[in-house]
């Protein structure tokens, strides 16, 4: 049975995923299963923080006080170096395929994971 | 065997002072008249659901509030594939005899009912709420990212986007009924307000005001029958971080199974209907469905195959770009509007030949999609 880790949903500067030890698919929404083969109790890990970007989106209009302070604010989707997928903050001017790092900002009074470019 | 017997839809854009039940009725009276039937001849209702005014029994309160007793009753929620879900089960109920007639009914005081914010943060809750809503997202967002991959991929533009965006606006210019009337051109689009990009605000559907609903029967009521030969969906994720490749989404699951289920392939087609929140929306799934090639919708919409008079003519309505968009009703105008094109009543939007039409909806981002074929039978 592996420790619960904290991460950035948490408010900690951590991107955790889970690990399957019977089928070895990584998944990031934490479940106490994996959902690609429903074995039991996948392995909690810290990812790296590297990734490649697979998607952005520049929000420029958004929907709460709280988030419009933000705008301009880049929506990423990142593949990770450990096999997942992930929602993020990034540069506004990285581009798909770009390599990239996570550190943390603050956003909207939390902490969400900020990805930038690495050469 | 099924048939959809009645149409009703109101217009879309602000109707103040309507609830969502006022809608849902105006659109249900004028369905049940259109088919030629009775309040009391109603035995089955689906309806949708109401961001405004939230039930966890909607169905049974739009029918106290309509005024009849149905032996079979219950809401139904798929996003934006919620109008074209309930058609399906109101096909498979009728063919399997538990009713004779269902009304199918969604309507919603989208615009004036709430404010703007509150309907784009109510929306962007399809997210996932501790990985996705948690960073700001918005609806427009998640399809922007699906935007970006898909221009990446297949080499697609922004001015190939905005060309769904006018076509759609083209098509509303002769609907009495849409929200929008004033012309506009690719220009016009990419001068837009940014949104979530690469998607402009006219890019984007609008929220509207609106209702719409459908009587689905076991027999024809009128001299032209509109069957529904065969339908399917498919349900490949709920959040976009979760979605497959583009080349794995839904649509093309649904399609290839309701072509089996119909035994109809994509040559028969005369008349499309397809889901259109964002142009991206629209430009994916017409390549998913196999209506045009990949990367190469843009293309049709330049040379004229998606027009009125085209070899494909495509939401003549002005889909939800245009027309509007109100929640459940929203794509529910689009089989209203095949339905009039089938029946030879567009008026003067109606198409040379609409006898076999491909429907197709999408709820979430891309998370469900339903297909369905109809056929004008006599």
């Amino acid at each position: 049975m592996s420790d619960k880790l904290l991460d950035w949903t948490r408010g900690v500067e951590a991107i955790v995923y889970q690990d399957c030890g019977a089928c070895g698919k990584a998944q990031y929404f934490h479940r106490s299963f994996c959902a690609a083969c429903g074995a039991p109790e996948p392995a909690e890990k810290s990812a790296s923080g590297a990734g490649t970007v697979y998607a952005t989106s520049l929000v420029c209009r958004a929907a709460t006080p709280e988030t419009r302070a933000h705008v301009p604010y880049n929506i990423v989707l990142v593949d990770t170096t450990e096999g997942f997928r992930m929602m993020a903050h990034g540069d506004n001017d990285l581009a798909i395929g770009d390599k990239v790092t996570a550190r943390y900002e603050p956003f909207a009074g939390r902490l969400v994971p900020y990805f930038t470019k690495v050469n | 065997m099924s048939f959809i017997t009645g149409v009703g839809l109101t217009s879309y854009g602000k109707h103040e002072g309507s609830s969502s039940l006022d809608l849902m009725s105006k659109a249900a009276e004028l369905a049940i008249e259109d088919a030629g039937l009775k309040r009391s001849e109603i035995d089955g209702i689906l309806c949708g659901y109401s961001t405004v005014s939230p039930h966890i029994m909607l169905a049974t309160v739009f029918a106290e509030h309509f005024g009849i007793q149905p032996s079979y009753a219950h809401a139904v929620q798929v996003g934006g594939a919620t109008g074209l879900a309930m058609t399906m089960l109101a096909h498979h109920l009728v063919e399997a005899g538990v009713v004779k007639h269902v009304l199918v009914v969604g309507g919603e005081n989208r615009l004036t009912g709430q404010s703007r914010d509150a309907s784009i943060q109510a929306l962007a809750q399809v997210g996932h709420p501790d990985y996705e809503v948690t960073l700001g997202p918005t609806i427009p967002a998640y399809y922007g990212l699906v935007a970006s991959r898909y221009m990446h991929e297949y080499g697609v533009t922004q001015e190939d986007l905005a060309e769904f965006a006018v076509l759609m606006r083209s098509h509303a210019l002769t609907h009495p009924g849409a929200q929008f009337h004033d012309a506009i051109t690719v220009a016009d689009v990419m001068a837009s307000k940014p949104v979530a990009m690469p998607l402009k605000l006219l890019d984007c559907c609008p929220v509207s005001d609106g209702g719409a609903a459908f009587v689905i029967s076991r027999e024809a009521t009128g001299t032209i029958g509109v069957q529904v030969r065969g339908c399917a969906q498919a349900h490949t994720h709920q959040h976009v971080t979760a979605a497959p490749a583009l080349s794995e989404l839904g649509a093309e699951i649904a399609i290839a199974n309701a072509k089996a289920a119909s035994g109809l392939a994509i040559s028969d087609v005369r008349y499309a209907a397809v889901y259109d929140s964002f142009t991206i929306t629209l430009a994916m799934l017409l390549e998913d469905l196999g209506l045009a090639g990949r990367g190469e919708a843009a293309a049709k919409v330049r040379s004229g195959h998606f027009g009125r008079s085209g070899a494909m003519p495509l939401n003549t309505h002005g889909g939800l770009l245009s027309y509007g968009h109100c929640g459940v009703g929203g794509a529910m105008a689009h089989l209203v509007e095949t339905h009039l094109q089938m029946t030879d009543r567009a008026g003067k939007r109606q198409v040379r030949d609409a006898s076999i039409a491909l429907l197709h909806g999408d709820g979430g981002v891309l998370s469900s999609h339903v297909s369905m074929f109809l056929e004008r039978v006599r």
